[in-house]
Parts: C-alpha cells; sequence; structure tokens
C-alpha cells in the first residue's frame, strides 16, 4: 500500500501552522509560527510575527514544513485545511493557500473541523479505537465527543457559557497575572492549599454540560471583597481553590459519561490538557476503569497546530472526504 | 434618550434582554460594556432567546465571532482578546446585513463600529445587583429605548 502524505493547514484562531503527516502517524513536519523565530529563520521582511498575521505567515510556515519533511512533493497525497469554525478572515487565508497548492499541483483537498484535529491529535499516540470518548478543554471549547467509528462525532456535553480556558484566563487577569493565564495559574496551585470555597456549577445534574461562568464570577467576587475588606488573598491557595473545582468539574463530568457509555478509550484533547492536576485526576481516576486507555498527546500537539489537522485529514480522505476548489470557511460550523 | 434601569438578579437580566431582543430589526447594532464577570453574555443569551435561537449561546472570547440562526441570525461578538483597535477581524462584512450584531467590550475596537447602534454599559453594584445604562444612538435606537418606558 502506498503511503499516505497530507499536507495540512490550520489558521482558524491565533496560529499559522502547516504540517506533512505520513499516514496518519507519523509527523515529519509541523511548524507554527508562535514557535519559530520569523525573522531569524528567513532574513524577514515580516514587520510582526504578532497573532492572527495569517497573511504574512502562511507562505512562510508551508515553505518550512515542506523542506523540514523533506519530501518529495509528488509524494503528497492530498492537501487538508481547517474549514471552521474560525474568524472567516483568518479561516480563508488557510483555505485559500490549500486550494492554491492543491491546484497548482493537481492534489485533492480534504476540508477539516477545528475540534476534528483536536481529538486526532490523540491517534499521534495510539490508533484510535472505537467506541471512545474525547474531553475537549481549550480556550473555545469545553465539549465531551463521543465517537463511534472514524469521522463520527457526538457532542454528548458542551458549556453552556465560558469555555475552561477561557475562565482560567479571565480569572488569572482579575488576580493581576499576565495572559496566557492558564499555566501561571498551574504553576501557583502547586504551592498552594485548597482554603477559598467556591462552586462547582452544574457538577451534580444530570447532564454531560459544563458552566464556568459562576466560578469565574465566584473568584471575582471573592478578589473583590477582599479588597474592600483591605484583606490580602493567598494567590497560591485562590490558584489551589479555583483549579480543584475546574478538575472536580471535568473529572465528575467525563466519569459520569464513562459509566453511562460503554468506551475503549478516553482522549484528553486541546490546551487545556497541559493542565496538571487534570492529568494527575484523569490517571489516579482511570486506575478504577482498567478496561478503558486513557491517552494524552504531547503538548506540542494539543495547542492549535496543523499536525493534528493532517490526522483527522488523513481518516477524513480515507472515508472518501473530497472538496474541490469552491471550499469555503465557516465561522460557525457543526462538528 | 439614555436611561437607567436597576437589575437585581440573573433573572431580571434576561427579562431585560428579551424586551430589548423582541424590538431588534436587521441590521440591528448592539455594544456592550461592562467588566469581567458583569453579565455581557448572560444579556446576550436573553437576547438569543427573544430571537427564538434553540442553540446554546456560549462565551465568543476566543473565537470572537461566533453565528447563530433564529428569527433574526445573532452574531455574537468579543473584542477582550483585541489588543490592536484597527485590527482587520471582518467585522465589518456583518454589519448593515440581515442580522443582529451584538458586540461585548465594544469600546476596544470603537472606532469599527458604525455609530447608529444601541450601547448599554453594564455596571456591577454589588454580588448580584446592575446598573444598565442603556443609550441609543440614531432614531431606530431612541425607539427601543422610549419603549422600554411602557413594558
Amino acid at each position: 500500500m502506498n503511503d499516505i502524505v497530507v499536507l495540512a493547514i490550520e489558521s482558524s484562531c491565533d496560529e499559522t501552522s502547516a504540517a506533512v503527516i505520513k499516514n496518519g502517524t507519523e509527523v515529519m513536519s509541523n511548524i507554527v509560527s508562535s514557535q519559530i523565530d520569523i525573522h531569524k529563520k528567513f532574513g524577514g521582511v515580516v514587520p510582526e510575527v504578532a497573532s492572527r498575521h495569517h497573511v504574512e505567515n502562511i507562505t512562510l510556515v508551508l515553505d518550512a514544513a515542506i523542506k523540514e519533511a523533506n519530501c518529495n512533493i509528488n509524494d503528497i497525497t492530498c492537501v487538508a485545511v481547517t474549514k471552521g469554525p474560525g474568524l472567516i478572515g483568518s479561516l480563508l487565508v488557510g483555505i485559500n493557500a490549500a486550494k492554491a497548492f492543491a491546484f497548482s499541483h493537481d492534489l485533492p483537498i480534504v476540508g477539516v473541523h477545528h475540534i476534528a484535529g483536536h481529538i486526532y491529535a490523540n491517534n499521534l499516540v495510539e490508533n484510535l479505537e472505537f467506541p471512545s470518548l474525547a474531553l475537549v478543554v481549550s480556550g473555545g471549547h469545553t465539549e465531551l465527543v463521543l465517537m463511534e467509528d472514524h469521522n463520527s462525532f457526538n457532542i454528548i456535553g458542551k458549556t453552556r457559557d465560558d469555555a475552561v480556558g477561557e475562565a482560567y484566563d479571565k480569572v488569572a487577569r482579575v488576580v493581576n497575572l499576565t495572559y496566557p493565564g492558564g499555566p501561571q495559574i498551574d504553576r501557583l496551585a502547586k504551592s498552594g492549599r485548597e482554603t477559598y470555597k467556591l462552586p462547582r456549577v452544574m457538577l451534580n445534574q444530570d447532564n454531560y454540560d459544563f458552566s464556568f461562568s459562576g466560578l469565574k464570577s465566584a473568584v471575582i467576587n471573592l478578589v473583590h471583597n477582599a479588597n474592600q475588606r483591605n484583606e490580602s488573598i493567598n494567590i497560591e491557595n485562590l490558584a489551589k481553590s479555583f483549579q480543584e473545582s475546574v478538575v472536580d468539574i471535568l473529572v465528575g463530568k467525563t466519569l459520569k459519561a464513562l459509566k453511562n457509555y460503554n468506551v475503549k478509550q478516553l482522549l484528553l484533547a486541546g490546551g487545556v490538557a497541559a493542565n496538571s492536576d487534570l492529568r494527575a485526576r484523569l490517571q489516579v481516576e482511570m486506575k478504577n476503569y482498567s478496561h478503558i486507555k486513557l491517552i494524552i498527546p504531547p503538548l506540542k500537539y494539543c495547542t492549535d497546530n496543523a499536525a493534528m489537522i493532517g490526522v483527522a485529514g488523513t481518516f477524513a480522505y480515507l472515508n472518501g472526504v473530497r472538496d474541490d476548489l469552491s471550499l469555503n470557511g465557516k465561522a460557525s460550523l457543526e462538528l | 434618550m439614555k436611561k437607567e434601569i436597576q437589575i437585581k438578579n440573573l433573572q431580571e437580566t434576561t427579562i431585560l434582554a428579551k424586551k430589548i431582543g423582541k424590538q431588534l430589526f436587521p441590521g440591528a447594532i448592539i455594544t456592550l460594556d461592562g467588566d469581567l464577570g458583569a453579565g455581557k453574555t448572560t444579556f446576550t443569551q436573553g437576547l438569543a432567546k427573544a430571537l427564538n435561537i434553540t442553540k446554546v449561546v456560549n462565551s465568543p472570547t476566543f473565537t470572537i465571532i461566533k453565528e447563530y440562526d433564529g428569527d433574526l441570525s445573532l452574531y455574537h461578538m468579543d473584542a477582550y482578546r483585541i489588543e490592536d483597535e484597527l485590527e482587520d477581524i471582518g467585522i465589518d462584512e456583518y454589519f448593515f446585513g440581515d442580522g443582529v450584531c451584538v458586540i461585548e467590550w465594544a469600546s476596544k475596537i470603537i472606532s469599527q463600529i458604525p455609530q447608529e447602534r444601541l450601547h448599554i454599559n453594564i455596571n456591577v453594584e454589588s454580588v448580584t445587583g446592575r446598573l444598565f445604562e442603556i443609550i441609543p444612538y440614531g432614531e431606530k435606537y431612541e425607539h427601543i429605548c422610549e419603549e422600554l418606558f411602557y413594558v
């Protein structure tokens, strides 16, 4: 069987990224704009490599991805690209680059859902087996997704207000930590104790939905009240208290789903998968579910990247998904 | 004319949002400002109910723009993460269309937003109490504000 080599492009949010993936398991290259010093590497005509500057970045990351993969362009099977959800202007940069490449090399195009990409990052660790359950946790998403087969996604729970990564960033801002707040709160929590009482919103409700807005407001009120009374806040303890609440909710809802769905794998996906307490708690809890394999992708494949789009694109291609030059981006796209 | 409305809790926020939502028209623009946790997304969820949007309306902070279909389309936007006031996020494509634009943290990109709109400041007064300052710019929005006196 011939190798399936996918050139993948992701530009739905802040990162511009390109990757080359072989057979849905091997990363030949994965270039993310924020991770390379484009000035240094390319001698820079780029004025500034800031977020969402996809137009300036796209040809540079594409070029770098193909060079680093050291593959012959004739070996490429298809081009996969994120078609949504995301800012339409950002999506279109990636989509048009994909179309131009596909047109000039006469290759098929496969449009990929951004969240499908996050979930498929797990296939870089171990082949997906079905049914499987994915906990998708990032700045923009908090979802429990049941997969019965490749390319089959059933969202059984989602956030009703803020995404978990967003709650982290906003709480971090309230206590004057710099962006991004998630890693900082995680670091502070390591030397803190759970001394502040914070809510576990919706944890005991009989569904798989999440809510983090109330938790965010509880922290804001707590800090505000302390300020008014001239009391100081122990930031490490607040970080730990917040994180415990978040982990209780995420893990609690996930375990509830595992009790009701007979799955073979639990997949962690999205940037919040980096959270140390979330990983640790899941690893401990999953010892009680020895028949379910817990998979956590390496961090570089959890944050936004094109490798994950290439993996999802490979399986979409194998399932017969084909798009053409009429492919359009969609700001709000259903999984 | 500017109108101030005192809100005691979350439910009253939703009721006010529904009252405003019922009066919206194609191309309507609402700008929202207020601190973290003031209730901008809660207010937008109330508007969505009035537009008969059935999908979950959750925070657009990270994706910046989310679109929903209802009696009128709702374009829910959030400028929280935007650092450069002039950054081109394609927002103007949504104005003057058939849908309703709601923009959270609007003051961060105010120069990109048309003058005629309904502006709402949400001031946090207590744990659940809020003061809504509703400021109409333009005749159509004056009308919405006047109607609020009679409901």
